[in-house]
């Protein structure tokens, strides 16, 4: 069974507001019977003060759903809808001592309602999230293989780390990691066969590109830093076909990369060049041409200790 | 009072008898019983006892038929690799959408790796449709794999009509028998089944021993290799102990067939009509004519299952729910949801197993504290209001 912290089961056995009020002035719901979850929370707002007079709450859920909403209202009475609006789904899990990694949502599920009755209270229409879109994935924060895949293909993450960071997915019980995985890996799938089609390489001169930013780019060894970091979150893509690329040398008017395994002679190097070029721009925040340096067979040496220096 | 355990599907009390047996083998007898001296000796005898026993359970002729496993996972994962091993040509599986776990996963990743595999779907019951399965059978079939019962509702599949039909076709038909054996009669001998999976902790065995039947002459390839333990079948040491104790209880398991189709029937059937008695707006899933005979599930409606697990837990009382909560997960058992059974009844299904160590006075209770569970749970669910059920247009929130 649950862990669940002294207090959890207190307010579960003994919930407190747990009703529905009459002279409500404001109505949050959120949830839904499909998912086995579903709260409605009514306040009582006094007009001239916004405080919060009264709480009540209904729930359709498990024992830390319970919990979570009975915490929510004894958190939110007393307090004035700019105060109540601060109250984040931590402060309900640590007012809970605590909820199981799996049980997280239970307390985010406190907190929309929260932010659904402070909208209706305003007069706000919150739009209606777009979920259920694929599988649930996620089942601790109820991320939905939808909301997934569009976060790695917007923000090119490659790492169960990255995608836990954008969208809360796989943070807590780990369970999940395999198929956000295979999420990663078709909206990597995709992205490749998007890019070999298309041909948006952009050549920016480099006269212009020193021109604008040099000023912004002061430290040449930050930008070197940051550039290595950016280009080895970019090599499982090449890696997938059994290419690589290496950072070369970096400066605010050009980056050097080096292609290489499958990547050497392949007929389409300048797209991989152009897309490596965007998305080091994006990461970047400004554009710097790249360039791929052809391997020689006597490298320089101090361009092999670069690119070492670029597989960490 | 004592707690009360009726959640034996999940795991059952550990058989005394099967415990003194097996005490032995942690003390003075450790031999292993592939050494060649008296320690092995001693301890190989009673290995030879226990597969006679565990055999007979099922009505296996040949003890060698039976295969020694850590569990009842492993017993079915071997069969499916084994069968898709023997015919590397045949890319299909047929199944049912109802399997445990250890049959789904196994199946949903064999799908991504390329195979084909034809999902059987169930009726409101749980009940397969035999002229779907007739349609999907073929040569390009690896194996049939269906449980013989569900582990929710208990509701049983026609086995061994559903054998003869896969061996007329000439595939292999595994079954997934644990929350059968020791609950029904089984003879696999003059059957179609050509591997049986079962486990001993659903059967008053400890945890950690299962066992695979293989009929003798069918092709085989094993999971684990290794040393020569079960002849090849499976490497590595024995659990002897368990398995001791596993022929023990298997035993006591035959022995007590008429008990649960007889005693333990009865009681559930009490249980069942006193709270479906007791409470508004609930009703039993699965098939009621055609299941285990210590096996009830229950929707309560509007109300949700970890919830009631909790308050019960509070009386003393142990059972299980197809609840999403109860799983961590977000959706309802998907066996619930493959028999249509409306979500505000799905999160609040309760299975109650019972075992022939169930006592009367023990269903008394249950039948005395249920109704006011529910209730206190329905007033606080934002879909029942005064004493009945809410319209649904007026509560359609979106989702969290």
């Amino acid at each position: 069974m649950w862990d669940y912290s002294e207090t959890v089961k207190d307010h579960f056995f003994n919930p407190r507001n747990a009703k529905a009020l009459e002279d409500a002035n404001a109505i949050g719901d959120v949830g839904s019977i499909s998912c086995g979850d579903a709260l409605r929370l009514t306040l009582k707002v006094n007009k001239h003060t916004d405080i919060i007079e009264d709480a009540g709450f209904q729930t359709f859920g498990c024992g830390s759903a319970i919990a979570s909403s009975s915490a929510l209202t004894e958190l939110i009475i007393g307090k004035t809808i700019t105060d109540a609006e601060k109250v984040s789904n931590q402060e309900i899990v640590d007012y809970l001592g605590g909820l199981p990694p799996e049980k997280m949502h239970c307390s985010v599920m406190g907190q929309e309602a929260l932010e659904a009755a402070i909208a209706n209270y305003r007069g706000i229409e919150l739009k209606a999230d777009d979920h259920e879109e694929g599988k649930l994935i996620c089942r601790c924060f109820a991320v939905d293989e939808g909301k997934i895949s569009r976060a790695v293909e917007k923000h090119s993450l490659s790492s169960i780390d990255d995608v836990i960071n954008y969208t809360k997915a796989g943070g807590a019980c780990t369970g999940c990691h395999e198929k956000i995985e295979r999420v990663i890996d078709a909206v990597l799938a995709k992205k490749k066969a998007a890019c070999s089609s298309s041909s948006n390489f952009v050549n920016y001169p480099v006269e212009a590109a020193a021109g604008s930013f040099a000023s912004a780019v002061s430290l040449g060894d930050q930008l070197t830093q940051n550039v290595r970091e950016i280009i080895s979150n970019l090599r499982p893509y090449l890696q997938v076909d059994g290419g690589d690329v290496s950072l070369v040398q970096a400066s605010e008017h050009l980056i050097t990369v080096s292609l290489s395994g499958a990547c050497t002679g392949c007929m389409m190097t300048d797209i991989t060049m152009g897309w490596l070029q965007d998305q080091i721009a994006e990461k970047l925040g400004f554009p710097i041409p790249v360039v791929n340096q052809i391997p020689e067979s006597h490298e320089p040496q101090e361009l092999q200790e670069l690119s070492h220096l670029a597989h960490p | 009072m004592k707690a009360i355990y009726l959640d034996n599907n999940a795991t059952t009390k550990l058989d005394a008898m099967a415990l003194e047996a097996m005490l032995p083998l942690f003390t003075e007898q450790f031999g292993n019983p592939s050494s060649i001296h008296s320690f092995a000796d001693k301890v190989g005898a009673q290995l030879k006892i226990a597969r006679r026993r565990v055999a007979d359970l099922i009505g296996a002729l040949h003890e060698t038929e039976i295969i020694f496993t850590s569990c009842a996972t492993e017993s079915t994962t071997t069969a499916i690799y084994s069968a898709l091993k023997v015919h590397p040509h045949r890319k299909e599986i047929i199944t049912t959408v109802v399997e445990h776990p250890a049959t789904l996963e196994v199946c949903e990743q064999l799908e991504l790796e390329g195979y084909k595999i034809h999902w059987l779907k169930v009726d409101k019951r749980g009940r397969v449709d035999l002229n779907e399965y007739q349609k999907v059978l073929s040569d390009n079939v690896a194996l049939v794999s269906v449980m013989w019962a569900n582990n929710e509702t208990g509701t049983l599949f026609p086995i061994l009509e559903m054998a003869q039909l896969a061996r007329q076709k000439g595939i292999l038909f595994h079954t997934d028998a644990v929350q059968a054996a020791g609950k029904i009669p089984i003879e696999v001998q003059d059957s179609g089944i050509d591997m049986l999976s079962f486990s001993g902790h659903k059967l008053h065995a400890p945890k950690g021993i299962g066992a695979l039947y293989v009929r003798r002459g069918i092709r085989y390839r094993p999971l684990l290799r290794g040393g020569h333990q079960e002849r090849g079948r499976r490497a590595g040491t024995e659990n002897c102990a368990s398995i001791v104790a596993f022929g023990v209880a298997a035993e006591q398991a035959e022995l007590h067939l008429e008990t649960m189709n007889g005693r333990i029937k009865t009681l559930r059937d009490k249980l069942e009509k006193g709270i479906l008695a007791q409470v508004e707006h609930a009703f039993v899933t699965g098939d009621p004519s055609n299941r285990t005979a210590n096996t009830c599930n229950i929707a309560f409606e509007y109300v949700e299952g970890e919830a009631i697990l909790m308050l019960l837990n509070q009386q003393g009382i142990a059972a299980s729910s197809g609840s999403a909560c109860t799983s961590g997960s977000l959706e309802p058992s998907h066996v619930m949801q493959a028999m249509s059974i409306p979500f505000t009844a799905a999160h609040g299904t309760i299975r109650f197993s019972l075992s022939r160590y169930t006592t009367e006075k023990e269903i008394d209770k249950v039948i005395d504290v249920i109704a006011a569970i529910i209730d206190k749970l329905r007033l606080l669910s934002p879909y029942w209001q005064n004493g009945k059920p809410v319209e649904m247009e007026r509560f359609a929130p979106t989702f969290a």
